[in-house]
């Protein structure tokens, strides 16, 4: 079985609890064994940024010494914040060797040697190149947004595996197992990200526009990267949108845990705010 | 003995402030073999040369070390006066006591010190130096001109009319370059090909001008006046000389639907085509990629239409060859593609959506909306269903001005012919508005701000300071985000069409010709002139002058004037019977050469050549290198590496330079 | 709106930028572009363009009394599309940086609470009970009655764990904390 690190962040083991049993879900169908980094600790996602730089850096550069102590050499982060800090936290580290003397001072750990960081799409898209015979059901006739929202993209000095504008990583993964990806413009847009609760405002209005833009394209669903995407899209729908017929988020590990024949339980499809199961129901269960 | 004359100048204060000159005129008379030395406070002036020349008759000089600033400025100055007084000029040396002495240096006494250690230096050069003489070159006076757009065609008519033989090569099956694309030219809005047409017949008809349209220089060899250039003639399956360009041909072709380049893919063509109505020549070319004939044996159908038999489906790329003794460089421009065809090395503009969407266009292809030739007949209409936009959203500095995702540069022509567009638009469609974001409005040529005036007062171009972030189709409209930094605020427009300003860059594949040619390029691939200010129209290579876009960006009264210039240039170097070079240029020992070419290698301008050696039987012995002394620039490469020492560069040989090193004081 | 003295030329906050993040404002040619494609631009007191624009004119600590630079979500979209590849969003994050010693915009006030409750989970636990966070949150800001009724179905739903778990490394977290703050505080001197 291959090996992958396996860092959930925070909001995995809570709010976002269907984004870690799906990935979990997932890994197992794809013969990918991940291994949770010991003893990891929050990535300090937007507060530690916004307020300390260094701060900033020194929180994930820890948890990318303890992936190497830990003989990981790959980890992966399904959380797109926490993928971002440590994938900035690396390219810094690696761009400054001051800056790399002084964090390993701070944290007391060796960073001589940084683990490659994966984001759920860079992750997911070298597994579906490799092949999909581990699709096991239909999902042809489903048409979902791609959303890709801030954080998998930028810095375009940083994240280079995809084009920053016109991506195409998301799309050429769901198109992989059969789901047809709609043509829609508010792929990058920012749903609203830690502004949740602190300016609510801000977020409906955002994410009033990016569903209504994914329903115009014809869309049954919204496929997400992010926890804090997967909030505001999904937790905040019905305050921003106030409509009956809702639009069901799906994490990208759910919508191909779907494809590889795991149960809707075991996605953690059950628990989002806004139902699945008229989304669900016209899925046809059959092998491919 | 020698018999050296040593003058050494104060330039006023900018020497004498900080070297003893007095002094060091002291200590070069204790030099051996001077015999005059003296100061003086301006020897560049008339009376500092007639000084020179006097010394030179008087004391029957031999050699002159004239001390003051940089050879740059007065080498020129002094050889001419040692020449005057009847001795060869390259018997006279400059030490520099001012660039490499007195401006860097503070302290008086070690200022001196170093000022009398350089005159010894060069005195015992010069004592080494042999008289040289100018090198005769003889003059092909024939041009080529390499390009027929605007620039092109001024410079060869200047230089036909002048009596003097052209060949115009253009790659396209007709010349007229861009200009012949354009609808209307600013500020004058003249019709662009009223006022070019009958140029571009001039050269067609011209006695002394030989045009080659469809057809690229395959290569280029000589010095300058002694050119000679190998030059291809693509086939256009049609003969030039048979063709009467009746046009049946071009309206019997079964395959259609070609996007038109002339109409940048707005238009269609169809495989045997004429790129423009007013195309010269008037022959039509096939697309042999496209033409069913080519492709699949079958069709033959122009073939059989031609009344004048003028169909050759045989016929081949031919090459020529030209003698001629200059070049002029006239390839022009071509737009920053921000689209699907992205460059190496270039982000590209994924957030405008150019290549995407039918209605993001750029400014050439808006041109061709405009122009009554083109593919909507003079009627401003979207690409996507052909409806007339009521809101048209220009963006400015597209590829431009951005060095993240295009180029540093500012492109020149885009704020002028912006505001032509927003004048257009309006004069055609007179309920409509147009919409600039711009940064800068540039607008720095005769008669250019008043037309971008024109253009906001009279013809209500809404300009709004600041650059757009993206453009997102909404159904039938696209969704134009950008700020107006004037007032601190984003804006929106809902556009019916988009048209973006992008950079202006020189032609694709460019680097080919200029290694063919062996001259320079800078960092963005333009062709770089040999000084920024003073020599704007010349390369880095003798003999290949610079006209148009090709060297930067550049609107049609500076293409024109510089294409005048370089015919000038061209002109001047044609005025002499022969041409006279600086004898500066490396020659071989042909005894010692032992034929290893390891100086042909290093040579950067391909002057070395080879030399058989034979005996008296016509056996050969050996062979040689030989230096062309027309092409040899002087620079000492082959020298340096030489492992026999067989090649030295004339006026700088290694005994004068070991001369010069062993001149040097030692510290004790 | 009181008329800019530009007789002195910089207030010092661009130096001090520059050694936070390394970014040179005098790069930047007021293009506006970050403005242009800002999803919050148009609820920012000024637009980002300007926050740079006021750090230029040598009037940086307007720029650190503003709410504009707590507004900024890290989207990162100004960065992205920087003509002149200027880190906009690491601009904005140095000037919070810079900012937190003086009392926040009272607009602001909200946003950095949130922030700082963020970071004080982070120094007791190592990781972000939501609960917690929430809690502390709703004491600094006062908002006690937000979103309470959603409170009820997002616990059916697992999504509020009330326990908070034991990580080890949150002893060595808060050294990390304290280390930094005093190696930031040293840089200023």
């Amino acid at each position: 079985m291959a090996k992958l690190g396996y860092f959930p962040g925070c909001s995995l083991h809570a709010s976002a609890h269907e984004l870690d049993d799906s990935t979990k879900a997932l890994a197992f169908r794809l013969g990918v064994e991940l291994t949770e980094i010991p003893d990891w600790t929050c990535c300090g996602a937007t507060a530690a940024h916004s307020v300390n730089r260094l701060l900033s850096v020194s929180l994930p550069a820890r948890n990318l010494s303890l992936a190497v102590t830990a003989g990981l050499d790959t980890i992966m982060a399904p959380c797109a914040a926490c993928f971002n800090r440590l994938a900035v936290a690396r390219h810094e580290l690696m761009k400054h060797e001051a800056l790399r003397k002084q964090v390993e001072r701070i944290i007391e750990r060796p960073l001589d040697r940084i683990p490659q960081v994966h984001s759920v799409l860079s992750w997911l898209l070298a597994e579906v190149e490799k092949g999909t015979d581990w699709v096991k059901v239909d999902l042809s006739g489903m048409k979902v947004a791609c959303y890709y929202g801030c954080l998998l993209l930028r810095p375009p000095s940083v994240i280079v595996f995809d084009d920053p504008e016109q991506p195409v990583s998301m799309e050429t993964i769901v198109k992989a197992v059969g789901v047809e990806p709609v043509d829609w413009h508010c792929r990058l847009r920012c749903c609203g990200a830690g502004f949740s609760v602190s300016r609510t405002g801000i977020v409906l209005r955002l994410v009033r526009e990016i569903l209504s833009d994914a329903r115009d394209a014809g869309a049954d669903a919204v496929v997400v990267g992010c926890p804090m995407c997967h909030s505001n899209l999904d937790l905040r729908q019905k305050a921003a949108v106030e409509r009956d017929a809702g639009m069901p988020i799906l994490f990208l590990p759910q919508l191909l845990g779907l494809a590889a024949g795991c149960g809707a339980r075991e996605l953690g499809l059950l628990d989002h705010m806004v139902d699945t199961q008229g989304l669900l129901g016209k899925i046809p269960v059959g092998k491919v | 003995m020698a018999k050296i004359g040593v003058f050494v100048c104060h330039c006023g204060e900018n020497i004498g402030r900080t070297v003893d000159c007095a002094e060091v005129a002291r200590r070069a008379m204790d030099l051996p073999g001077v015999i005059h030395a003296v100061d003086y406070k301006y020897m560049c002036s008339d009376p500092g040369q007639r000084w020179i020349i006097d010394a030179v008759r008087e004391k029957g000089l031999d050699g002159v070390v004239v001390a003051s600033c940089s050879p740059h400025m007065h080498e020129k100055t002094f050889r001419e006066a040692v020449a005057a007084a009847g001795l060869n000029p390259f018997l006279c040396e400059m030490a520099n006591i001012r660039e490499h002495c007195s401006w860097v240096h503070e302290n008086r006494m070690q200022a001196t010190d170093k000022a009398a250690d350089l005159v010894r230096i060069m005195v015992e050069k010069v004592k080494r130096n042999r008289p040289l003489q100018p090198i005769k070159v003889p003059v092909t006076k024939r041009a080529l001109v390499i390009g027929g757009g605007i620039a092109g065609i001024q410079t060869a008519l200047d230089i036909a009319n002048a009596g003097v033989e052209v060949v115009l090569v253009e790659k396209e099956p007709s010349i007229g370059g861009h200009m012949a694309q354009l609808s209307e030219t600013f500020p004058t809005l003249d019709c662009s090909q009223c006022i070019m047409t009958p140029r571009m017949v001039e050269v067609r008809q011209h006695p002394r001008i030989q045009l080659y349209t469809y057809s690229e220089v395959d290569s280029v060899d000589g010095y300058i006046g002694n050119f000679t250039v190998k030059i291809r003639k693509k086939a256009r399956s049609v003969d030039l000389d048979k063709c009467t360009g009746c046009g049946v041909c071009t309206t019997k072709c079964p395959v259609k639907g070609i996007p038109n380049q002339f109409d940048r893919g707005l238009g269609t063509r169809r495989a045997i085509y004429v790129p423009f109505p007013q195309a010269v020549p008037n022959v039509p070319v096939i697309d042999r990629e496209r033409c069913r004939y080519f492709q699949t044996g079958k069709c033959g159908v122009c073939a059989k239409v031609c009344q004048a038999d003028a169909v050759n489906y045989e016929q081949t790329d031919e090459m020529v060859e030209e003698s001629v003794g200059a070049i002029v460089v006239a390839t022009g421009f071509e737009l920053y593609d921000v689209g699907q065809g992205m460059e190496e090395g270039h982000r590209g503009y994924g957030e405008y959506g150019y290549g995407q969407d039918p209605d993001i266009i750029d400014g050439l292809q808006f041109e061709r909306l405009a122009s009554a030739s083109g593919p909507t007949s003079g009627e401003i209409r979207r690409p996507s269903d052909g409806k007339v936009p009521e809101r048209v959203v220009f963006i400015q500095c597209v590829g431009s001005r951005d060095e993240a995702k295009g180029i540093s540069y500012c492109s020149k022509i885009c704020c002028m012919y912006t505001a032509k567009h927003a004048i257009l638009f309006k004069h055609k469609v007179h309920h409509g508005q147009a919409y600039i974001f711009y940064m800068d409005v540039r607008a720095g040529g005769k008669g250019y701000e008043e037309f971008v005036r024109r253009a906001v007062e009279e013809d209500g171009a809404l300009y709004v300071r600041g650059r757009v972030s993206e453009v997102v189709r909404r159904k039938d409209k696209l969704l134009v985000r950008g700020a107006d930094t004037l007032m601190g605020r984003p804006v929106q427009i809902e556009a019916d069409m988009v048209v973006l300003a992008t950079a202006v860059k020189p032609q694709p594949g460019i680097e080919a010709l200029a290694q063919k040619l062996r001259t320079s390029y800078d960092d963005y691939h333009f062709f770089k002139e040999a000084h920024p200010k003073l020599r704007p129209v010349e390369s880095s290579s003798a003999g290949i002058f610079l006209a148009g876009a090709c060297q930067a960006p550049r609107d049609i009264p500076d293409s024109v004037a510089m294409a005048s210039a370089a015919a000038s240039k061209v002109l001047g170097l044609f005025g002499a019977k022969e041409l006279e070079r600086e004898p500066i240029v490396a020659r071989v020992n042909e005894v010692t050469c032992v034929g290893c070419f390891q100086c042909e290698k290093v040579c950067a301008y391909g002057a070395i050549e080879r030399k058989e050696i034979r005996d008296r039987k016509g056996q050969l012995i050996k062979v040689v290198a030989r230096v062309n002394e027309g092409v040899c620039q002087g620079c000492g490469t082959c020298q340096a590496t030489c492992p026999s020492k067989s090649v030295e560069l004339e006026g700088f040989t290694d005994e004068e330079i070991f001369a010069e090193i062993n001149a040097v004081p030692v510290p004790s | 709106m009181r008329t800019l003295d530009l007789s002195r030329t910089s207030d010092g906050i661009s130096d001090k930028l520059k050694r936070i993040c390394g970014e040179a404002v005098e790069r930047c040619y007021q293009c506006g572009k970050c403005t242009a494609g800002c999803p919050v631009a148009e609820d920012m007191d000024m637009p980002a363009n300007q926050v740079i624009r006021l750090v230029q004119l040598g009037q940086g600590e307007l720029a650190l009394e503003s709410e504009a630079i707590w507004l900024c979500l890290g989207c990162e979209t100004c960065t992205a599309r920087c003509p002149r590849e200027v880190d906009l969003a690491g601009i904005m994050d140095a000037l919070r940086e810079l900012s937190m010693e003086r009392n926040p915009a009272k607009a602001a006030r909200k946003i950095r609470a949130f922030h700082q409750a963020f970071l004080d989970q982070i120094k007791l636990f190592g990781r972000v009970p939501e609960f917690a966070l929430i809690g502390e949150y709703k004491l600094r800001s006062w908002a006690f009655f937000q979103d309470v009724l959603d409170a009820p179905t997002m616990a059916k739903k697992g999504k509020i764990k009330l326990m908070p778990q034991k990580v080890k490394g949150a002893s060595e977290v808060r050294r990390i904390f304290k280390r930094c703050m005093e190696e930031s505080a040293r840089r200023e001197k």
